[in-house]
């Protein structure tokens, strides 16, 4: 396997514009006669299919649920990034840029971070245009807030439901592809195997989840939208039906897995309250902008909290370590992700969690709500409080919201060139499926900026350089071997978990792996504790095959079935991870390993060694995957440690 | 916090598929914390169920926190259960006594055929967006963002409208078996912003006669949509529906 990342030549700020020049462009008649399929209607698939579809390709996207509008990109809650400089706070493209490659603690391609803060602005003026209601001020114009890991005002936002917005006007653009004839949907349809001929993607095998049927779909290109794979820890935020698995069959195909350790574990999410949970939910980064987190000072406070002695409104302002804005004065409760996941981590293996679990910190509203008023904190935030009311019966505005960082997103995917296709030619991964923008951190309001500008501006241009040599082919038959074998492959494996008929549920596996990977390849990693997860993950893999119960037929409407198969995924991809994040001999971003970090407990990189992205190959079930190196280089932004103390 | 476990009667709307036909079935859970959501507890009969060598309760649900719009249950009569806005999924069984009996359905309308068990499709939703709940814009060549001025009220009330999760909730609540509060909030947050208002008559004229065609019933202000709505969604967006509706037919 050889990686070319086809990073254009030039000045970084000129290396867009001139691909673009360069792109070979296909003609409006040849576009009709290419067919494209686009799996996952999120932000990056609904935006592709429906701009892929303007330009009069014929596409089939496919979704897992009853309706595009359902995908995980809806659950986004606090904004979308552009370098507009709306604010006069003195905002840039540069800036943008420079703050996500910090952010993403120098483990991102420069020329991919750059041409995203480029298009960002475009995404935001394509928004507007579709009908999104973003907050605006009085004066009509559209308001900003702030996000962690930047000191400018750049996040646009729609109350707390900022995903759901983009999201549906990414949907009612594909509803108007659909509805004038360039766009099939399929709901209900899951993506189960990539197929490859003669070394080129060629389409895909789908099973109909109502019915039970597998069904073959041929294309010149192929595209994966289908998200992250946060749901191998069980719990995280990701939506119950998310999953690794077109990816991971991507992977197996042949296609190249970069960085599967980044996983970004968010600060801010409600703490688990027992072992009946089946998810955890997030409470929006955009609440750090007002809410203020802390633990007690003294000891004896936790103790008389715990026990419910004490409420937190009667701990003494004294008595409270508001310990972001202590360690980190720059940016105060506003630090990356990465850093206050860990600063919380730290505070409560010290022993000043405070619930019952010890796996807790105050996010407090009281100096916002004496500073602005009651009303103004529940225009900013209302939705969100009440979700946290809905959810733990208690009232945010009088008493402060417990939170504890959790499993949100994965920097780590399919690794993509800068046309964002893969090592697979004619196969594309764009959005949270690849790895390719956010390096070892995603900044906030990132995710939602990523996925549009991928689907939006760079997929729907790049696709021509590929897509114009296939003008003369002919419709992708479905009736070769090729297909035969992927289908037939699948039809095997359902039947075989079928017939294991053992004694434990998918779930029960799956809570057991969850475990596996909180334990050894969460917060803190060791080398100890990886080699422990690899031994682990491979143990719980074979007891699986041999003792999980799957209820019910194939030719139905089965969801164990569903959950069954992405399971046997995540139980590899587990695998993966954990040796992606041993050979990482480094703590960048949210992979942090407890042997490499500064006296001050922050994550200690290796820039001589590790500066490159981590392109893993597979092998074959048995045989470990091999790793190939894209060097990273900067140019413009030079690698330091981060700094967001001054 | 009160933590006593709870032990309830489920009394669960089983069904094979679109053609079979369905019926109650009931079965006891226990152990139930009341900090456990309502679909937590559905994970934990059907782990029972599996165990037990029966097959489990199929119910749709995805984000587990109020907004993808996928679950939709009908519980004790009321979509989404006995709290006020919200989902299924935040529904928690606090809201319940030890020793109560659930009734759990899916959606029921003409326009929701059941797929299997709770689970029903709703591509009619999709269906009467494609005739006409967008802008038409192509991806490129719009304005910058902020050259149209948008009152913050009118901005504000487009998002309000513009909350709607497309689960059917109000569907499902409706006498009439009627889309019309869906209809109305897209229809209304488009309408309230410059670039929505352009196509705002045709839009309502197309959308309606789509949800006509597909089955749905006639609106005849109950307000019973409004009160089961997860998002709080205003009937008077159905007003707004209404003249926009009016306005297409005078111009024809």
């Amino acid at each position: 396997m050889k990686l070319n990342s086809n990073i254009p030549a030039g000045e970084l700020t000129a290396k867009w514009g001139a691909h673009k020049a360069a792109i070979k462009v296909v003609s409006p008649a040849n576009k009709r006669k290419l067919d494209i399929i686009v799996v996952g209607t999120g932000l990056g698939g609904g935006a592709a299919a429906a701009s892929l579809g303007e330009l009069g390709y014929n596409v089939k996207v496919f979704c897992i649920s009853d309706s595009p509008r359902r995908a995980h990109s809806i659950a986004a809650q606090g904004g979308i990034n552009a370098a507009k400089n709306y604010q006069n706070d003195n905002d840039s493209v540069y800036r943008l840029f420079y703050d996500t490659i910090k952010g993403g603690d120098y483990r991102a391609r420069e020329a991919n971070v750059y041409r995203l803060a480029e298009v960002a602005n475009l995404i935001i003026d394509q928004c507007v245009a579709q009908g999104v209601p973003f907050a605006r001020e009085y004066g009509g114009l559209l308001d900003n807030r702030s996000f962690g890991g930047a000191q400018v005002s750049r996040t646009f936002y729609a109350r707390g439901q900022t995903g759901q917005q983009l999201l549906l006007g990414a949907y009612a653009a594909l509803n108007r592809a659909v509805s004038k004839g360039n766009v099939k949907s399929y709901p209900r349809h899951e993506m189960l195997d990539l197929v490859v001929e003669d070394g080129e993607a060629k389409g895909i095998i789908a099973r109909n989840l109502v019915t039970g049927e597998l069904e073959r779909f041929g294309a010149h290109a192929v595209v994966v939208a289908t998200g992250g794979y946060g749901n191998v820890f069980f719990l995280s935020t990701n939506a119950m039906n998310s999953n690794g698995s077109a990816a991971f069959q991507c992977y197996r195909k042949g296609a190249a897995f970069a960085n599967p350790c980044f996983t970004q574990i968010h600060p801010t999410c409600i703490p688990v309250h027992g072992d009946q949970q089946s998810k955890l939910t997030l409470m929006s980064e955009s609440l750090r902008n007002d809410g203020r987190i802390w633990v007690p000072k003294k000891m004896e406070d936790v103790k008389a909290i715990r026990s419910g002695a004490k409420k937190a409104s009667d701990i003494d302002e004294k008595d409270r370590d508001y310990y972001l804005e202590r360690r980190y004065p720059a940016f105060g409760n506003l630090v990356p992700r990465d850093v206050a996941s860990r600063a919380a981590k730290e505070r409560c293996d010290a022993g000043f969690g405070v619930n019952e679990t010890g796996l807790a910190v105050f996010l407090d509203f009281k100096t916002a709500i004496e500073r602005l008023g009651v009303d103004v904190i529940r225009a900013r935030y209302g939705n969100l409080f009440q979700m946290y009311e809905k959810i733990t019966d208690v009232d945010p505005y009088k008493e402060p919201m417990m939170i504890y960082p959790a499993v949100h997103y994965t920097m780590g995917g399919i690794w993509v060139d800068y046309d964002l296709m893969t090592t697979i030619p004619g196969l594309y991964a764009i959005g949270e499926a690849n790895f390719s923008d956010h390096g070892a951190n995603r900044l906030g309001a990132s995710a939602l900026m990523q996925g549009l500008a991928d689907g939006y501006f760079v997929l729907p241009y790049t696709i021509g350089n590929y897509l114009a040599k296939k003008i003369q082919e002919p419709k992708v038959s479905t009736d070769t071997p090729a297909f035969e074998q992927a289908e037939k492959a699948i039809e095997d494996k359902i039947a075989k978990l079928l017939s294991i008929k053992g004694r434990h549920t998918v779930d029960e596996f799956h809570k057991k792996l969850g475990h596996v990977m909180w334990e050894d390849v969460g917060m803190a990693r060791s080398k100890e504790s990886l080699e422990r997860a690899i031994v682990e993950i491979a143990k719980l893999r074979k007891e699986f095959w041999k003792d999980v119960y799957v209820p019910g037929q194939n030719g139905e409407f089965n969801q164990e079935v569903e959950k069954a198969l992405r399971l046997v995924d995540f139980l590899e991809l587990g695998e993966l991870m954990a040796r992606d994040a041993l050979n990482r001999n480094e703590s960048c971003g949210g992979h942090f390993r407890v042997e490499y970090q500064t006296p001050e407990g922050e994550a200690m990189r290796d820039d001589k060694n590790y500066a490159y992205v981590a392109a893993w190959e597979y092998k074959g079930e048995d045989a470990a995957p091999v790793m190939h190196k894209e060097e990273l280089h900067f140019e413009v932004a030079h690698p330091a440690q981060r700094n967001y103390k001054d | 916090m009160e933590n006593k476990l709870m032990n309830l009667t489920l009394k669960v709307w089983r069904q094979k598929n679109a053609k079979e036909k369905g019926g109650f079935e009931t079965y006891p859970v226990e152990g139930i914390s009341p900090d456990t959501s309502f679909l937590e507890m559905i994970d934990i009969l059907n782990n029972k169920l599996i165990h037990e060598g029966k097959e489990p309760v199929a119910f749709d649900h995805d984000c587990r926190e109020g907004i993808c719009g996928m679950c939709s249950l009908y519980i004790n009569g009321h979509a989404h259960g006995p709290d006020s806005e919200i989902t299924t999924c935040q529904l928690h069984m606090r809201k319940f006594r030890d020793g109560d009996t659930i009734t759990i359905e899916p959606w029921r309308s003409a326009a929701f055929p059941v797929v299997r068990d709770l689970v029903v499709e709703r591509q009619a939703f999709d269906k009467i967006l494609q005739a006409g709940g967008f802008v038409n814009v192509n991806t490129g060549g719009v304005p910058d963002a902020n050259a149209i001025p948008i009152p913050k009220e009118d901005a504000d009330e487009s998002m309000d409208a513009a909350a709607c999760i497309g689960c059917g909730a109000c569907v499902a609540t409706c006498k009439n078996g009627s889309a019309m509060l869906f209809v109305a909030a897209r229809v209304s947050s488009l309408a309230k912003l410059p670039q929505g208002k352009v196509e705002a008559a045709r839009r309502a004229k197309a959308m309606v006669a789509k949800m006509d065609e597909l089955g749905f019933g006639n609106c005849t202000n109950t307000g019973a949509c409004q009160a089961e709505c997860p998002k709080g969604i205003s009937v008077s967006h159905i007003a707004r529906l209404h003249r926009e509706f009016l306005s297409a037919k005078f111009k024809d």
